[in-house]
């Protein structure tokens, strides 16, 4: 059986929910997400410290959905929008969680793996010098990703990074990050 | 030389940069998917500067929110900085964070040990 987007989408539906999107993933649509994830947190009266954290998150992994999208299976074509992605952003027992997923060539999925393995590997001073070093020594792509988003996310969450590849086809997997923030001590 | 303003936006900060004052300020949010082209005239302005800065530039960053996209070309901004504080010119970096912001005191601290100026980091109580 393949992966199916719509059940996945349905099952993470179902928390406490600020927002759930699947759809294209553009720069208007980011600024929407941000306006709304900020009203529905005042509405939890959440502290500052935490929102500003959420917010951030969100922010790079909104950024990190949008820079690194890549072209959807054929037979999703009709169906989905060209810069296709899922976000969910949910209020769960003592943590947010940021849901992202998009679709990722299959040739690309161990370079990903080996990424986000290694990042989560890593103590907190040394992710603080390897945020240090990409900062210093990589230039900015001309979409203007700068590989730092993950690393970015891992050092302000001090959570590791959640992930799983779902086998599309030969050709394509389809990519989910959960990524959580605490918000009770 | 023109001072150069740039009204903010959700996603870009304010800009008021003031060669007769020796001002150098940026402040709000930096969030844009793209930070290469709003920072282009920042760079150039700081380029042009430092032919005839100050005896001290002041530099006030106020920054609410920024992407990990802003962080390079903030690290651009600086690095034309430090080219005026290497000559015989002062520059000093005032860094302000909200009182509870660690994380962003943690990123001013970051800029501190690779950027050659002096930086002060100052605590924004409300």
């Amino acid at each position: 059986m393949t992966f199916d987007v719509n059940e996945y989408y349905s099952k993470l539906n179902g928390d406490d929910v600020l927002i759930a999107y699947k759809g294209n993933v553009t720069s208007e649509l980011i600024s929407n997400v941000l306006e709304v994830v900020e009203a529905r947190m005042d509405d939890y009266s959440e502290d500052s410290k935490i929102r500003k954290k959420v917010y951030n998150v969100l922010v790079e992994s909104l950024q990190n959905l949008y820079h690194h999208i890549d072209a959807l299976p054929p037979e999703l074509q009709k169906e989905f929008d060209e810069k296709f992605g899922i976000l969910v952003v949910s209020r769960i027992k003592d943590q947010y969680r940021i849901s992202t997923g998009n679709f990722v060539e299959q040739e690309k999925v161990a370079q990903l793996k080996n990424k986000i393995d290694k990042i989560n590997s890593m103590s907190k001073d040394e992710l603080k010098d390897m945020y240090k070093f990409i900062l210093n020594h990589q230039r900015l792509s001309e979409k203007g990703g700068g590989g730092l988003g993950l690393v970015d996310i891992a050092r302000k969450t001090g959570n590791p990074l959640s992930y799983k590849f779902h086998q599309y086809n030969d050709d394509f997997s389809f990519f989910n990050l959960d990524v959580f923030i605490d918000y009770k001590a | 030389m023109e001072p150069l303003l740039i009204e903010g936006t959700a996603k870009t900060p304010t800009v008021k940069f003031d060669a007769k004052e020796g001002v150098v300020e940026i402040k709000g949010r930096s969030i844009p998917e793209n930070s290469i082209e709003f920072y282009k005239p920042l760079v150039e302005w700081l380029e042009k500067y430092g032919e005839s800065p100050l005896a001290l530039t002041q530099v006030n960053v106020q920054l609410e929110y920024f992407n990990t996209s802003s962080s390079k070309c903030i690290l651009d901004v600086f690095k034309k900085l430090e080219m005026i504080h290497k000559g015989p010119n002062e520059v000093i970096i005032n860094w302000h964070y909200e009182e509870d912001d660690e994380d962003m005191l943690e990123a001013g601290e970051d800029y501190e040990s690779i950027i050659r100026v002096p930086f002060k980091m100052i605590e924004i109580v409300d």
